[in-house]
């Protein structure tokens, strides 16, 4: 059987043309495969990565979002006062009001979009250990002074530190640049909340952020607060909330990028089933010599079909190579289900890997199967002599 | 004749020219999908009129206007009608049933959109009933509804449960007019808010003003905009084209990557041609030889090469268009709440023709190159 692989490959570089052609079109069907497996995967990444499972959030009834949701003074104050949360170092409530409002920003591509302005409390930043500012410094409660994430600095107007952006009839400087890595924090602008909440005139809260002492105590937490007739609230654990809100956005790229994708790569399988009758039509005198030595049906029925398969491996390993290099590619939409701006990459998981090399394996043993099997069943003394 | 050689030609390796047609036609299918979906997404935009303007608060959408601006938009030079309204945002049984449901004040909001076309029994109906709803005509086939039914609308935005009675099922005047829309009345928000939510009564998402000319629109925003600048709410005021395109630019990665992914489907299909075509002329390469020994110019060779190849490729085209408009129907029954116009335009059905002559040229130039300007001597000598 080794020498039937060799001879397979061997092939393959004897016609350098045809198999490039035929490899650069699975390489390209399975190019787009895989980017759009990376884009949900990247996609899904931000949104459960934004949030820590320590964290418990709690939003008006029935609202989807942070920005429909309203929590009066009253309704935060018990919230606030539960047996559950967690104290920080230096003895204070690690509970924090939020307030979640949308601003329309221009981009410096000139479309204007919606971005999150979020108005944090004190306590928010240790809610979220993973944010650190990395240029300027905090803004300071009480003040027109915001920062901004990272995404938000790279692709917008007018907000880089010491500038002033516009909004709500007034001007806030920006102090500082804040790092979220993957999370769709970095797609925010954030600042004291109750200036915010005077400047949108808005008397209500959208969130009540909490770190959990115990966070098997959720539960026990979530009952109580439902049935609580003061209040009318839903309680989630943060990263289960952020990922709610991707799954619109996720499974739409999926459905559309996949459907279309399978479409158009029965075209690149068409064109190995072309290449490999080709091949099984120029070679019927090897294929003769070959029986006439005594390889077996079997034999050569998986010389070619390895030939195939190893047609779309290499097809599917360089445009597994170049989805590779989108990584360094950062994308930017809105959200629909949010309708605000979110900023996340192409992430490259071996699920990724292992997905689109198979996808490239099937299309080559789709391609060459009909091939193969004529190959395998020419009779011998016509292929001797038809060779 | 020449139709006649190509054909022949063709014909030789049936096999290769049914594949390679069978190919041409998955991939003009796959390009005509995504530059549908392309379309859909500008289908609003195509349907808006240069009479309207819409008004909302400057800061972003989800901010609200105060109602008292009503009588001072409307004596605004140049505006003859104004409504106003909110975006409801509420569902029907499921949340992941989405579609566009307003609470618009009917009269005016009917006399803004003559597209929208209501019998005079079922105008006069909705309007009486504070309760009632129109329904555009693709929404009542979605989810079965007649006129009569109750729709226990949920809400987001305004929580709580609104049933509102289906009072008439308007058609559109236009192809691209949209019918998947559900409106209500806004004194029905607004009067159930003055009970349950009275902080947030009389309070509008937008306006929309109708003008006398729409040379006078520029004129008449930036007067809106300047009553209300360095008030509590100010005000941004646009055309209606330009506030669809607003939401059209918040996706403009996603439409950036589908035209992409377009060319990448092209490229594909160009590999895929340019093989079968390549393995064709190999073949060939004596005969042509022959050919040329019999006299025939270079001219008349390479045009019996891209000529066959053009005919493999305008076949798969055809087939592959023809395809396109049922798989398409399928996908609008699929997206239908988030895409309310998903039909292959005809400068579409024009682009994929067009593509398909180019692909089946542009594959063949180099084989046909290769043909031109083998030697005779060495390819008569040619085996195989």
């Amino acid at each position: 059987m080794e020498l039937l692989l060799f001879y397979s490959l061997r092939n393959l570089a004897a016609r350098r043309g045809t198999t490039l052609l035929t490899a650069g079109g699975m390489a390209l069907v399975v190019f787009v495969f895989a980017a759009v497996l990376m884009l949900a995967e990247g996609l899904e990444r931000t949104l459960v990565d934004t949030g820590s499972p320590d964290n418990a959030i709690a939003l008006r009834r029935s609202s989807e979002t942070e920005v429909q949701s309203a929590l009066d003074r009253e309704q935060v104050a018990i919230v606030e006062g539960q047996p559950e949360a967690a104290f920080g170092m230096t003895g204070e409530r690690l509970v924090a009001r939020e307030l979640v409002v949308l601003v329309v920003l221009p981009k410096q591509s000139g479309a204007r979009t919606n971005v999150v302005v979020r108005g944090i409390g004190p306590a928010s930043l240790a809610l979220r250990p993973g944010v650190r500012v990395t240029a300027g410094r905090l803004h300071r409660p009480g003040t027109d002074e915001v920062v901004v994430g990272e995404a938000i600095a790279r692709q917008y107007e007018g907000v880089a530190v010491g500038e002033r952006m516009r909004f709500a009839g007034r001007d806030w400087t920006v102090t500082g640049i804040f790092d979220a890595g993957n999370t769709g924090f970095a797609s925010e602008v954030w600042g004291d909340v109750d200036t915010l909440m005077q400047a949108f005139r808005r008397p209500v809260y959208s969130a009540v952020l909490m770190r959990l002492e115990d966070p098997a105590a959720f539960p026990q937490l979530k009952r109580r607060l439902e049935a609580d007739p003061r209040l009318t609230l839903d309680l989630w654990r943060e990263p289960a909330y952020y990922r709610s809100q991707s799954e619109m956005l996720a499974t739409f790229l999926r459905v559309l990028g996949l459907s279309l994708t399978v479409i158009f790569s029965l075209g690149a399988t068409v064109g190995a089933t072309v290449t490999m009758y080709a091949a099984v039509a120029g070679r019927t005198g090897e294929i003769g010599t070959l029986r006439a030595l005594g390889f077996g049906r079997a034999a050569v029925l998986l010389a070619f079909l390895s030939e195939s398969l190893m047609l779309g491996l290499a097809g599917g390993a360089a445009g597994l190579g170049a989805a590779a290099l989108l990584q360094w590619v950062r994308v930017s939409t809105t959200n629909f289900q949010t309708f605000s701006e979110l900023a996340f990459r192409f992430v490259f998981t071996p699920g990724v890997a292992g997905q689109a090399l198979a996808f490239a394996l099937v299309m080559g043993l789709l391609g060459g199967l009909l091939p193969a099997l004529r190959a395998a069943r020419m009779p011998l003394v016509e292929a001797l002599r038809g060779g | 004749m020449l139709l006649k050689i190509l054909l022949r030609n063709a014909a030789r390796h049936r096999l290769r020219t049914a594949l390679t047609v069978a190919g041409t036609v998955v991939a003009i299918l796959a390009f005509v999908l995504l530059q549908t979906v392309v379309d859909a997404w500008y289908a609003g935009v195509a349907a808006s009129s240069a009479h309207r303007l819409v008004t909302r608060n400057a800061i972003s959408l989800i901010f609200p206007l105060p109602i008292h601006y009503r009588d001072r938009i409307r004596q605004v030079e140049g505006v003859t009608t104004l409504s106003y309204g909110n975006w409801f945002g509420g569902y029907y049984q499921d949340p992941k049933n989405f579609f566009v449901n307003l609470a618009m004040e009917p009269a005016s909001y009917l006399a803004l959109y003559p597209e929208y076309q209501l019998s005079a029994e079922e105008r006069a109906a909705f309007l009486q009933d504070r309760r009632g709803a129109i329904v555009g005509r693709k929404l009542s086939e979605r989810f079965g509804w007649k006129v009569g039914d109750t729709v226990p609308l949920k809400g987001t935005v305004f929580p709580g449960d609104w049933p509102v009675t289906i009072r008439g099922v308007y058609r559109g005047r236009d192809r691209n007019t949209d019918e998947t829309q559900l409106f209500f009345h806004w004194d029905y928000l607004n009067e159930t808010l003055r009970a349950t939510d009275p902080r947030r009564v009389d309070q509008v998402g937008i306006y929309v003003a109708g003008l006398a000319r729409p040379e006078g629109a520029a004129a008449a925003a930036a007067a809106i905009d300047a009553l209300f600048a360095s008030s509590a709410a100010e005000t941004l005021t646009e055309s209606e084209q330009a506030f669809l395109l607003g939401f059209v630019a918040m996706s403009e990665t996603i439409l950036v990557a589908t035209r992409v992914v377009a060319l990448v489907v092209i490229a594909t299909l160009l590999a895929v041609v340019g093989n079968t075509m390549a393995m064709s002329v190999r073949e060939r390469l004596s005969e042509y030889a022959v050919l040329k020994t019999l006299g025939f110019g270079t001219g008349r060779i390479a045009l019996s090469i891209l000529g066959e190849s053009v005919l493999i490729t305008l076949v798969g085209g055809v087939l592959g268009l023809a395809l396109a408009f049922p798989v398409t129907g399928r996908f609008a029954a699929v997206v239908g709440g988030l895409f309310p116009n998903f039909a292959v335009e005809p400068r579409t059905v024009l682009e994929a023709l067009g593509t398909a002559v180019l692909v089946g040229l542009a594959a063949a130039v180099l084989p046909a190159r290769q043909a031109v300007r083998v030697g005779i001597a060495e390819a008569l000598g040619r085996v195989g």
